[in-house]
Parts: C-alpha cells; sequence; structure tokens
C-alpha cells in the first residue's frame, strides 16, 4: 500500500476507525431489528396459544364444528365464524381479482393519455387509505339501501337457491363481502400493476416482432411473466380480507347461526373478537383466544401458501 | 400474410426507399433515407451513436409504431408495396419481417414454446415438433439443445440465447429478417457462429444488420450503408445515410472523406 500512496500525497486510502465501526454497527442494528419482528410474532402466537389453552383443553377440535356459542352455559364452538371468514373472504376476492388485475392491465398499459393515468392510479391506491370504519358507515348508508332491489329481486326469482334462500336485509354475508371486495381491490391492483410495468419491456418487443398483436402479447407474454406477482397480491389480499375487523362487525350482522344463504346475517371471527371480547371473562376469554389462534392460522397458512405459490411459479419461469 | 402484402410484385430489391424522413414529434432524427435493400444478400447499417440506423431498421417492421411520437413522411415500398399505406396492418407487416435484438429476449418458457410461440399465434397447423426442430437447426441450435427442449429459454447461455431469439424469428417463415446489432452482447466465439449463421442464412432470408462493429460490417456484410449525423443550430442531431454501396467499396474505396476516416477508424 505504501507505493500507491507516493503517487497520490492528498489521499489516504485507509478507512477510519469510525467509518469501519459504524458499517458493522449498522450490520447488528439492523440483524437485531430483524430478529425483533420473529420475536414479536412468536410471543404474540404464544400468548394467544397460553390464554387459549383452558378452552383448547375443554372444546378440543369439535371447537371446529360446534355452532352454538353460549357464554352462560360456557358452550363454545366457532363454526359459523369460520364460515363466516372464509366464505365472506372468498367472494370478496371472486369480486376483487378480476377488477383489480383489470384496473391492474388498464394502468400498465398506454391505453390511457399519461395524464389521466397518473391521477388513475394514484386515486385507486389512495382507495387504500380510507378507513375501515369509514367504509363500514358507507355500507350501511348507501350501498345497502341500493342494494336492497336488486338483491330482493334476485331472491324472488333465484330464492330455491341456498345461496339466496333467505330475504336481504340491510345486514349480511353479502354486504359485507362486497365492501371487503372494495377494500382490498387498491391491494390486488397496486401489486399487479406493479408486476407487470415490471416485465421487461425487451419481451414485449420481441412478442411484437413476432406478429403479435397487443392483445396476443398482453396475455400470453406480459401476464404470464408477472403472474407470481399477482398471485402475491392476490394472496395478500385474502389475508387483508380474512383479518378485515371494523367495516365486516358494521355490516355483518353479527348472527350466531350458520346459514347458507348469503343474505342471511351471520359472523367473522374478528368480528366475534370485536364483539365479545370487552366483556368477556373465564371460558369466554379462553374460548375467543382459540377463534384468534385459529384465524392466526388460517391468515399465516394463506400467506404461506402464498409464499409457496410464488416460489412455484418463479422457479418454472427462472 | 395479407392480400395486401402478398399482390405486390417480387423483385430482386427487397426495399426502395424514397426520401424517408423519420421524426420523434418536432425532431427529426433521420433525413432523406434512399437505399434499396436486395434479396438474399446482407446489408448492414454502419455509423456513430445516434445516427439512426436503429430507427431506420424499426421502420422497416414499424416496430417504432409503439413510440407514440413516431411518425415519417416519404415511403418505404416493400415489394413495391408502401409499408405505412393506411390499409397496410402493422401486425400482418412483422409477420413477414422478423426481428433480432441487441439483448437476447426469449421469452420467460421453455425454448420448445419460444420457437411455437411465433406459428401458434399464425394458426399453424402442421406437425410443429418438426418445425421446431427445423427452426433450431436453421438457428445452429439444435445440438446444443435437443435433450432440454422442455429448459427454460432465459436458462441457456448469451450466444445460444440469441440464436433461439434467430430461430424463433424463422419459425414464423419470415422474408426478411432485421437485427438490431445482434452481437454487441456477445463473447467473440458465440459472435462468429452468429456471423457464420448469417451467411448461411441469406440463402433463404434477406438480412438487414445494424452494428457497430465494422470488421463484422466488412466481413459479414455485401452492402453497407454509413450513417452519419449532424447538428442543427439548436444541437439536434439529425442521421442521414452519406455513402451506400457495396460493402468492399464502402471499405476499400469510399467516394466520401466522411466514410474513408469512419471505415479506417479515425472518426473526428
Amino acid at each position: 500500500m505504501a507505493p500507491a500512496v507516493d503517487n497520490n500525497p492528498g489521499m489516504s486510502y485507509e478507512r477510519t476507525q469510525t467509518a469501519r465501526t459504524v458499517d458493522s454497527g449498522f450490520k447488528w442494528v439492523t440483524t437485531i431489528f430483524a430478529f425483533g419482528i420473529v420475536v414479536t410474532l412468536l410471543a404474540i402466537a404464544l400468548q394467544v396459544g397460553i390464554d387459549a389453552f383452558p378452552a383448547i383443553q375443554k372444546f378440543g377440535l369439535s371447537f371446529f364444528t360446534g355452532v352454538r356459542w353460549n357464554p352462560v352455559e360456557d358452550i363454545y364452538g366457532a363454526w359459523t365464524q369460520i364460515y363466516g371468514t372464509l366464505v365472506t373472504a372468498f367472494i370478496a376476492l371472486l369480486i376483487a381479482v378480476p377488477i383489480g388485475v383489470g384496473v391492474a392491465i388498464i394502468l400498465s398499459e398506454d391505453f390511457l393519455p399519461s395524464k389521466v393515468q397518473q391521477p388513475l392510479v394514484f386515486l385507486v391506491e389512495l382507495l387504500a387509505a380510507i378507513p375501515s370504519v369509514v367504509f363500514g358507515l358507507w355500507g350501511i348508508f348507501v350501498l345497502a339501501p341500493f342494494l336492497q332491489g336488486p338483491m330482493t329481486w334476485l331472491h324472488q326469482t333465484f330464492g330455491w337457491i341456498p345461496l339466496f334462500s333467505t330475504p336481504p336485509t340491510g345486514r349480511g354475508i353479502y354486504i359485507a363481502a362486497i365492501i371487503l371486495s372494495i377494500m382490498i381491490l387498491p391491494i390486488i391492483s397496486s401489486i399487479s400493476r406493479d408486476s407487470l410495468v415490471g416485465v421487461n419491456p425487451s419481451l414485449r418487443q420481441a412478442a411484437y416482432g413476432l406478429g403479435a398483436t397487443r392483445w396476443e402479447t398482453l396475455f400470453q407474454v406480459i401476464i404470464p411473466t408477472a403472474i407470481s406477482g399477482i398471485i402475491g397480491g392476490v394472496m395478500l389480499a385474502l389475508g387483508r380480507a380474512m383479518g378485515e375487523t371494523m367495516a365486516v362487525t358494521m355490516l355483518i350482522g353479527n348472527a350466531n347461526r350458520p346459514s347458507p344463504s348469503l343474505f342471511a346475517q351471520g359472523s367473522t371471527i374478528s368480528a366475534l373478537l370485536a364483539n365479545q371480547f370487552a366483556e368477556a371473562s373465564g371460558l369466554q376469554v379462553a374460548a375467543l383466544m382459540y377463534a384468534a389462534l385459529i384465524l392466526f392460522g388460517l391468515t399465516l397458512l394463506v400467506n404461506v401458501l402464498a409464499e409457496v405459490v410464488v416460489r412455484k411459479v418463479e422457479i418454472k419461469k427462472l | 400474410m395479407t392480400s395486401n402484402l402478398q399482390q405486390s410484385v417480387q423483385t430482386d430489391n427487397v426495399f426502395h426507399t424514397e426520401n424517408v424522413n423519420i421524426y420523434y414529434g418536432d425532431f427529426l432524427a433521420v433525413k432523406e433515407v434512399n437505399l434499396d435493400v436486395p434479396k438474399n444478400a446482407i446489408t448492414a447499417f454502419i455509423g456513430p451513436s445516434g445516427c439512426g440506423k436503429s430507427t431506420v431498421l424499426r421502420c422497416f417492421n414499424r416496430l417504432n409504431d409503439l413510440i407514440k411520437s413516431f411518425h415519417l413522411d416519404g415511403k418505404i415500398l416493400y415489394h413495391g408495396q408502401d409499408l405505412y399505406a393506411p390499409e397496410i396492418d402493422a401486425v400482418e407487416v412483422r409477420r413477414q419481417i422478423g426481428m433480432v435484438f441487441q439483448q437476447p429476449n426469449p421469452f420467460p418458457k421453455s425454448i420448445y414454446d419460444n420457437i411455437a410461440f411465433g406459428p401458434r399465434l399464425l394458426g399453424y397447423k402442421g406437425d410443429m415438433d418438426e418445425l421446431v426442430e427445423r427452426s433450431l437447426k436453421r438457428g445452429a441450435l439444435w445440438e446444443d439443445v435437443k435433450d432440454k427442449l422442455k429448459a427454460m429459454g432465459t436458462d441457456i447461455s448469451g450466444g445460444q440465447q440469441q440464436r433461439l431469439c434467430i430461430a424463433r424469428a424463422i419459425a414464423v417463415q419470415p422474408e426478411v429478417i432485421l437485427m438490431d446489432e445482434p452481437c454487441a452482447a456477445l463473447d467473440p466465439i458465440s459472435t462468429l457462429k452468429i456471423e457464420d449463421l448469417m451467411q448461411e442464412l441469406k440463402e433463404d432470408y434477406t438480412l438487414v444488420i445494424v452494428t457497430h462493429n465494422m470488421q463484422q460490417a466488412s466481413r459479414a456484410s455485401d452492402y453497407t450503408a454509413f450513417f452519419n449525423v449532424q447538428a442543427n443550430e439548436k444541437g439536434q442531431r439529425t442521421g442521414f445515410i452519406e455513402e451506400y454501396d457495396r460493402t468492399e467499396s464502402i471499405f476499400q474505396s469510399p467516394k466520401k472523406k466522411a466514410t474513408q476516416e469512419y471505415v479506417s477508424g479515425r472518426f473526428g
């Protein structure tokens, strides 16, 4: 090192002790933060598990299938809530995936002049900034009265199908699911858009160069290339839909009876927790914790599944 | 295969351009392009950066249509048919005039599906396996990949990827293959393989290549167009064709001083 310094009298090639310390210090700080997140997750899981233990011991797996939630007799079963959670999230996806991916396509291709496109991108993401309770109020005062007519018609015409077998009221599984679909729309559309925009433009040129039309390019090259990101966004949205509390609690009716009808009032795990936790005591707290643990497990499962799907697609692709 | 394009006369010149000016918005990118591209030959475009070689190349299969501000005046005739006539469909043009790009850009699909992509778009009814094999053989890639057709097209080496892209372009049976600096991202050995391949391909196809590599132009091409660039008072740089002739003439007895300086490496 010494001879090189002679050529550059004003320069030092050695790093100061402070610079080295900051470097290694930074590494440790980020490591601690990273582990902090893992520890927090495990601590929450552990605490919920411990609090739920009396209920797990008492009800075991019958908690999943039981439909009675009776604090007076201390008998608890969460099937109504598990079913409500799954079915609202599933319907929300059914509505939000085609719309969200469609929005992502419109906002990633150059269909619109950029003066229109940029504000639209911003507005769609703004949808995610609306507080949950506002969605709930909007559902009660605007969407439910608006849907009352069409849904009544649906019940009268197709009432023989179990899904539409009860008369619609202002609250119920269907309205919660529709509000959920609006709430998860920005997640799906913005993540899908990011992955569509991220596709290497040279692939688009290659497809056009072979005589592909815009649609052929989009559906045979661009979307397949971006599919792992799109699936990741959908899974994230599913997790959000299952955990969403406030708007669902306001809209679903919080009825503790399972019904195959989408117009019936129902409940979800998070709505159950929000409604009962404040006044619960004893075994009821344990039962609520058990339900929380199930919700935790469901969202964890969805996220792991998302990770696996994305990996699988990615490996196939690369 | 469009009726308009098919009715055009078979000539010895595949392309004939008349006073083509190419604009991006108000900016004149290339001016007064007049040249004939002969059939079953390799025509090379050389010249300094920013002289519009690639721009002109991309006009030949209307790939510049993707750029919103792009427009041109003058005529680009493909066997006598104006490629920019209103009744001509750009998609059909691109099916007959293939393109290979600077960066190898195989689709993130299997090698087989990369080749089959174009024929499937065209509704190819014949034996796809046979077509894939024939195209890969024609692209000098069959021996390398015949045992791994299911492997991803993006998993093979850069040189192999570029030959895959050439084979992919061949699979739709174009008449012309445009190559935009096809070897710029490749090592010397892969470059030579591609050049050998170009010599074989010109028996069946007409090739137009853009290259920065003057040895490549002098080794591989039959005709060479030397593009130069001049700036106006606002500093906008407009490309034009300084000289166009048989490759030997351009490299051994250029008529213009600028050409002579450029090909001898003394470009200022």
